[in-house]
């Protein structure tokens, strides 16, 4: 079963990244709020344009959140 | 252009997606007859069983399920992120793309061009054109991850990117192959043929390795992330707990890789390794249901919305689905279980179970949500008829799975039982003849799905016809702000 001396690792290694995936979702703060994303996607009024302003914000804030932490 | 979104190519695969559906169901049909009527395709080679199986499965699964996908998640990410799709011109490549390796597969299997490797039958030329494709996708995906303008990935995002990354990896380690013309072939066929790097349980190792998170990560995992969106989005209610989906990635992710060997059990591999696959599969169970009763829940306090709403009833029929084939997988990866299900018709009534009950059928709940908002509409042509769809694929599926439950059961039964001189009770040929009313009712059950689907088909050209493309030009910036 020589196979397994490739199969293994590989999945070894995969397993590793999402491990390290799982790391930096942590540290940026990916599972910082764990409700207000389930309401997010209703808030969208599912209008074809993308909305400019208010989303930006958003995001700068986040981060200025990330670098407090 | 930064100002709408790519509806384009979402609507390019949304509609494509009813067409293979229908054309992978028919074939399915097809071979469902050809197993009580031999000779119904009149002995053609191009038609006969061994050739429409694979086109079948590769059909519904790739094609169907496969442009599902890159409708749903080129929608969802473009949504969720706020962002355009990095490219406009990949989206269209990725677009033509597809329907070349489809169109390709179906006329190689036709001709009887195959590698022989379950859901990996296509042949080098055509595993290199995936391999393109598949590497642009996640370019464009991860691309318009990397420009969104929210902080947070939803959850649904994370769903298709892991389906993104492993089905590139399985790609690539399972469709290994040296092709003929490197050996000096001259033959048409032998332009086309390849062999695996692999031999033996080497190769059966690492076919089910594959085979077994295709079934994982494209059709579970990429489809939760279509039930993520579409099922909070249709009941007007967050997902019951935003917290729980994220544990259902997570340990989906950690556990489903392990569990390949469950496809070997009582094999030449090795008894090490048929256990921990069993072990895995067991452990599979949790997130499962984790997962599917969060889906579930999202409609607690709303119940009420399944009597009015045949969207919700397909989403929240194909949950209860899910959750029945991931308690059935387990079942059947225990060694005992699996002694009398393996190679019986038990297993495709499970594969059915997941793949129309679960796949099909969130499939087209998304589709409903979904074409009407590409179309500029506020809902489908007809709402009765989505209502009509639902009730005949429901049964379809019912009778379909059933059956073969029993002929499976039947089966295994048979070619176990010995009489007191240990001989066999029942020759091969017993229980193939015992087959046939199980086939017949399967048969029943499977062109009611079908038939569905053409319903589908008309709701969805009457509400295309009625409606207008949203987003076929860009809208200048200035009119928004």
């Amino acid at each position: 079963m020589d196979i397994l001396y490739l199969l293994i690792p590989v999945s070894v290694v995969l397993v590793g990244l999402i491990a390290l995936v799982l790391l930096w979702a942590v540290k940026h703060g990916q599972f910082e709020d764990m409700e207000g994303p389930a309401y997010r996607i209703l808030l969208d009024d599912d209008s074809p344009v993308i909305p400019s302003q208010d989303s930006k914000s958003e995001k700068t804030d986040a981060k200025t959140n990330d670098l407090s932490i | 252009m930064e100002a709408t979104y790519n509806y384009k190519v979402v609507r390019q695969f949304a509609i494509m997606t009813v067409v293979w559906g229908i054309v992978g169901m028919l074939v399915g049909v097809l071979i469902a007859a050809q197993l009580i009527w031999p000779d119904i395709t009149l002995q053609l080679p191009w038609l006969s069983y061994g050739r429409l199986r694979p086109l079948h499965t590769n059909a519904v699964i790739f094609a169907f399920g496969g442009c599902g996908l890159f409708a749903t998640s080129l929608y969802i990410v473009q949504r969720t992120c706020q962002a355009r799709l990095l490219s406009d011109g990949l989206a269209a490549f990725i677009f033509w793309g597809w329907q070349l390796v489809i169109l390709s597969a179906a006329v190689s299997f036709i001709f009887g061009v195959t590698t022989g490797k379950e859901y990996a039958e296509l042949e080098w030329p055509i595993d290199l054109l995936i391999t393109v494709i598949w590497v642009s996708y996640a370019v464009l995906f991860f691309g318009t991850i990397m420009k969104r303008k929210t902080q947070h990935i939803y959850v649904a995002n994370w769903f298709f990117g892991a389906y993104i990354l492993t089905i590139a990896v399985l790609h690539l380690v399972n469709s290994a192959e040296l092709p003929w013309i490197l050996g000096g072939s001259t033959s048409l066929v032998g332009m086309f043929k390849s062999y695996p790097v692999y031999a033996g349980v080497q190769d059966a190792m690492v076919q089910w390795w594959y085979g077994h998170n295709a079934v994982g990560f494209f059709l579970t995992t990429a489809f939760l992330g279509m039930m993520y969106y579409f099922v909070p989005k249709q009941a007007g209610r967050p997902i019951f707990s935003y917290r729980l989906s994220v544990v259902h990635f997570w340990a989906l992710n950690f556990i489903y890789m392990w569990a390949g060997p469950h496809h070997l059990l009582n094999t030449a591999l090795p008894d090490w390794a048929q256990s921990l696959g069993m072990v895995f599969s067991l452990m599979l169970i949790a997130p499962s249901w984790g997962g599917m009763m969060n889906g579930i829940m999202t409609l607690s306090g709303a119940w009420h919305k399944l009597r009015t709403d045949p969207i919700l009833k397909f989403l929240i029929t194909s949950l209860s689905f899910y959750g029945m084939s991931t308690f059935e997988g387990p079942m059947m990866s225990v060694k005992t279980v699996n002694a009398l299900s393996h190679y019986t018709e038990w297993n495709i009534a499970h594969v059915h179970s997941g793949s129309l009950g679960w796949v099909a059928m969130i499939t087209i709940g998304s589709l409903y949500y979904l074409i009407p908002r590409l179309f500029g509409r506020e809902e489908m042509y007809s709402t009765r008829l989505i209502n009509v769809h639902f009730w005949w694929s429901t049964i379809g599926v019912v009778l379909y799975i059933a059956a073969m439950w029993v002929a499976g059961v039947a089966q295994g039964l048979m070619w176990r039982a010995t009489n007191a001189d240990g001989t066999l009770t029942y020759s091969f040929a017993q229980s193939v003849n015992a087959m046939y009313p199980f086939y017949t009712i399967r048969l029943v059950g499977g062109t009611m799905f079908f038939l569905g689907m053409l319903i589908m088909a008309f709701n969805v050209w009457k509400t295309i016809a009625a409606g207008k493309a949203v987003n076929d030009a860009a809208i200048p910036q200035a009119v928004h702000a």
